[in-house]
């Protein structure tokens, strides 16, 4: 038949990861295609969204897209406070010198906008390689030839064969798993986040949070507002809308069986929400995501033959208490990946992901989403003998007495903005809760207001986005539909709840044998390909073929 | 390769387009002409050839001048590297075999003769499904109908394609061709692209399309019956031998059904819907 098509460089995913990589691979001339599944770049993306640019990254978006702050972000944030809740006590503390840490400046963003705007600049820079950047195209696979990776396969196209290939297709890389570099195995190595784009009146956001037009706010609240569940929420401002969102553990989602919208929606509700919430509540997009613990999960070799992992696939997501920093470091990696890509082609000795691997460790990256404090900490940190005797001190009159102090109050603060305590916070429940909400009862006001905010039932969320099924090709299915195997995905999984029967995961009685048994079924059609169920139940689960699925218009 | 399409202004048969009178005849009007839908599929064909194998896609009508709103929205919706329309008083009222003898006379005018020349199923408006087929016994081509799949090997001057046989059970056919012929696309034609390089040629050629599609008439040629070397007795409505003896309208499909209308409170009333609809239940 025809000869087999064969590019220099692959790179899969077109978020800022795989944006960066083939921005700067073109820049050195290389002959570089990129594949995304969406249609349109954006279209399955999802951040919470911050953006950072940070001092001492040897890349930033801006360096690779000139302009990107002016026509791709949202706004400037200039102010960054926590709020510590404890019933409708709380208190904020002010962050901002924690987000200024390294930071030359931080942007929100929707990521539609943003995505599309970075492929568009990606495309033209390919084009003049010789190569170019296609929608509409799913990779299903890595090519290989006597057991090496020499490509990709697509469910779109025939096979194509390249020097190197990129992965950056996101925290569900199919590609990384494929290779053996990640598993879905554990949810304690994931956070899952997820969002509500509100729609405010013009002029709003300036009015209510009392800012310039070029001049942005960053929120987030902890404390005891969502039971016990590990996480926390956040309140970001755009140009016109609001970005609101909570982001939990995984584990916690699982074991305290949480629901992620009633989370949500229990930081949408709350009266302290009220101050920044217009009077009528206008939700336009419903969102989910997985998001990698770096801390556990970033890979120190993120690479294989000629493939290697950018972004999330690698796991390079920075969640360190209120440092939440994942679309810097893709941006970082994928550049650095590029760079190693050129300097070792035609030479023999290093790879390409060897080189990459020790751009990552010497750029300083691998530090910040693996800090070694981190590491030498969390074997006693995260021990539960420690987690009870920081809650039974914590919750003691003597811890009590210590936080109502005025020196506490501002040795708290300052704790919060300390980049090196929070890089070893621990993953345990009185970081997340115990502490916040004690802050908030001893150290916090009443908040007044009362909320007015009702918000869309999941069947309404699920109704406002947009779906492309691939019908009759279902892109998920369950291995194992026993209550005790997936059964954690009905409540787990962001568009699936108990009694409700529009979701994806539901949960069923069947009688067998004269016994009736528990089980659940899927329908992949609501689904928002975030792989919670991946992870929390037993499936097999691939992304939908190309331009197939779910369409973000925010993300 | 050389590459031409043929296509026909259609009124806009769309709901909220189209407009017809108390009688029930057409307002023409009132009701937007626009590119015979069935055409696009034609246009696409054509797009993948010259994608494939590179070349020129001429798009080319017979019509009053104000077709050239035709050929703009074909070049700027599908693709077209120039544009010709064949218009003249002299053409008017023509029928399906005058129109025919115009096209094959356009086709054989061209600085090249075509490789391929493709055609939609049917226009809109005439249902007859005649024009193409005459047209190319008039360039006295091999035609490939019902076309959904196509594969030119252009070093071997051999087209092959998969044709859709409907009956009562569908069939798809794989037929070869030699070159030069004369291609029909079916409704359910689909163009393929399984590499990256003839997509990415492909987005490259939208753009470029599109653009050309503003200053459209930079491109486009028309030619009447003079420049054709056409005599006006053998064509328009003086060629025409079709006679149209009478029109009978389609009655109305009876659109009102016997209905009882039941408020879901009413008890008694629903007790009576589910039992009307029990027997159905099974799928009977």
């Amino acid at each position: 038949m025809t000869d087999r098509e064969r590019y220099e460089a692959v790179v899969v995913g077109a978020g800022p990861g795989g944006a960066a990589a083939a921005a700067r691979l073109a820049d050195h001339g290389v002959e570089t295609l990129v594949l995304e599944r969406g249609v349109d770049a954006g279209a399955k993306n999802v951040s919470g969204g911050l953006i950072y640019a940070e001092q001492s990254a040897p890349y930033t978006v801006d360096d690779l897209f000139p302009g990107f702050r002016e026509e791709a972000s949202e706004r400037p944030i200039t102010d960054y406070k926590m709020d510590n809740i404890a019933g409708n006590r709380v208190k904020t503390y002010d962050l901002t010198p924690l987000h200024e840490n390294d930071t030359l400046w931080c942007d929100s963003v929707l990521r539609r906008k943003m995505d599309s705007w970075m492929a568009e600049r990606v495309h033209e820079k390919c084009r003049e390689s010789g190569g170019g950047l296609l929608t509409d195209v799913r990779v299903n696979g890595l090519l290989r030839e006597d057991g090496e990776i020499v490509g990709v396969t697509c469910d779109e196209l025939d096979d194509i064969e390249a020097d190197v290939v990129i992965a950056a297709d996101g925290v569900n890389s199919e590609l990384a798993r494929e290779a053996g570099l990640m598993d879905w195995d554990d949810p304690e190595e994931w956070f899952q986040g997820v969002k509500a784009v509100v729609d405010v009146p013009d002029g709003f956001v300036q009015e209510t949070f009392g800012v310039d037009e070029d001049e942005g706010v960053a929120r987030l609240f902890s404390g005891d507002l969502f039971q016990d569940a590990r996480g926390g929420g956040f309140m970001y401002t755009n140009q016109d809308t609001l970005s609101i969102g909570t982001v939990f553990h995984l584990d916690s989602i699982v074991e305290e069986r949480a629901e992620s919208h009633e989370l949500l929606n229990a930081l949408l509700t709350h009266p302290h929400l009220s101050n920044w919430l217009p009077d009528e509540y206008d939700e336009i997009e419903y969102s989910a995501k997985l998001v990698p613990d770096s801390k556990k999960v970033a890979l120190k070799e993120p690479h294989r033959d000629r493939l290697l992992l950018v972004g999330d696939a690698a796991g390079q997501m920075q969640a360190q208490g209120p440092i939440i920093k994942g679309m810097n470091h893709a941006v970082t990696a994928g550049a650095l990946a590029a760079d190693a890509y050129v300097t070792a082609r035609g030479r023999s000795g290093e790879t390409a992901g060897q080189r990459y691997a020790t751009l990552l460790d010497r750029e300083g990256v691998m530090d910040k989403l693996r800090p070694k404090s981190y590491d030498w900490t969390s074997g006693i940190s995260e021990h539960p003998a420690t987690a009870n005797v920081m809650e039974t001190v914590a919750k003691s009159p003597v811890g009590r007495a210590v936080l109502r102090t005025g020196a506490a109050e501002s040795l708290v603060e300052r704790a919060f903005n300390s980049p090196r305590l929070l890089s070893m916070l621990p993953d345990i429940k009185p970081a997340y809760v115990t502490v916040p909400s004690l802050i908030g009862a001893e150290q916090g006001a009443p908040v007044s207001g009362e909320s007015t905010v009702e918000p869309p039932t999941l069947e309404e969320r699920i109704g406002d986005l947009s779906y492309n099924t691939d019908i009759g090709n279902p892109h998920i299915e369950v291995r194992d539909n026993s209550w005790a195997a997936s059964g954690t995905a009905v409540t787990a999984c962001p568009v699936s709840a108990e009694d409700f029967g529009g979701g994806c995961y539901r949960s069923e009685t069947v009688g067998t044998n004269g016994s009736e048994e528990r089980v659940v079924s899927l329908d992949t059609q609501p689904c928002v390909e975030c792989g919670t169920c991946a992870v929390v139940a037993d499936t097999e689960w691939e992304h939908p073929r190309g331009g197939k699925g779910v369409e973000y218009e925010q993300g | 390769m050389e590459i031409a399409v043929l296509t026909k202004g259609v009124p806009d048969f769309r709901e909220g387009q189209v407009s017809f009178d108390e009688d029930g005849h057409l307002e023409r009007g009132k009701t937007p002409t626009v590119m015979n839908p069935n055409d696009k599929f034609a246009l696409r064909a054509a797009l993948q050839t010259k994608v494939r194998h590179g070349g020129n896609v001429t798009l080319c009508s017979m019509g009053p001048p104000g077709y050239e709103n035709i050929l703009e929205e074909g070049m700027r919706d599908v693709y077209a590297d120039d544009l010709v329309l064949v218009s003249d008083r002299e053409f008017a009222a023509a029928d399906t075999w005058a129109t025919a003898i115009t096209l094959t006379t356009a086709l054989e005018h061209m600085d090249k003769e075509p490789d391929v020349v493709f055609a939609g199923f049917k226009t809109a408006d005439g249902e007859t499904g005649h024009t193409g087929p005459q047209t190319c016994w008039g360039l006295d081509r091999p035609v490939l109908t019902h076309v959904i799949s196509l594969d030119i090997e252009p070093e071997n001057d051999v087209v092959r394609a998969k044709r859709l046989v409907e009956g009562d059970v569908d069939e798809i056919e794989t037929v070869e061709a030699p070159l030069p012929c004369f291609v029909v696309t079916d409704p359910e034609f689909e163009p393929t692209y399984r590499r990256a390089e003839h997509r990415l040629e492909l987005k490259d050629l939208r753009e470029q399309t599109k653009r050309r599609a503003e200053n459209y008439d930079d491109h486009l040629t028309m030619w009447n019956h003079e420049e054709l070397n056409l005599d006006p007795d053998f064509v328009g409505l003086d060629g025409s031998p079709t006679i149209v003896s009478s029109v009978d309208p389609i009655p109305k499909a009876p659109s009102e059904r016997e209905a009882t209308m039941v408020t879901p409170d009413d008890e008694e009333g629903m007790e009576q819907v589910l039992e009307e609809m029990t027997p159905f239940a099974g799928g009977d």
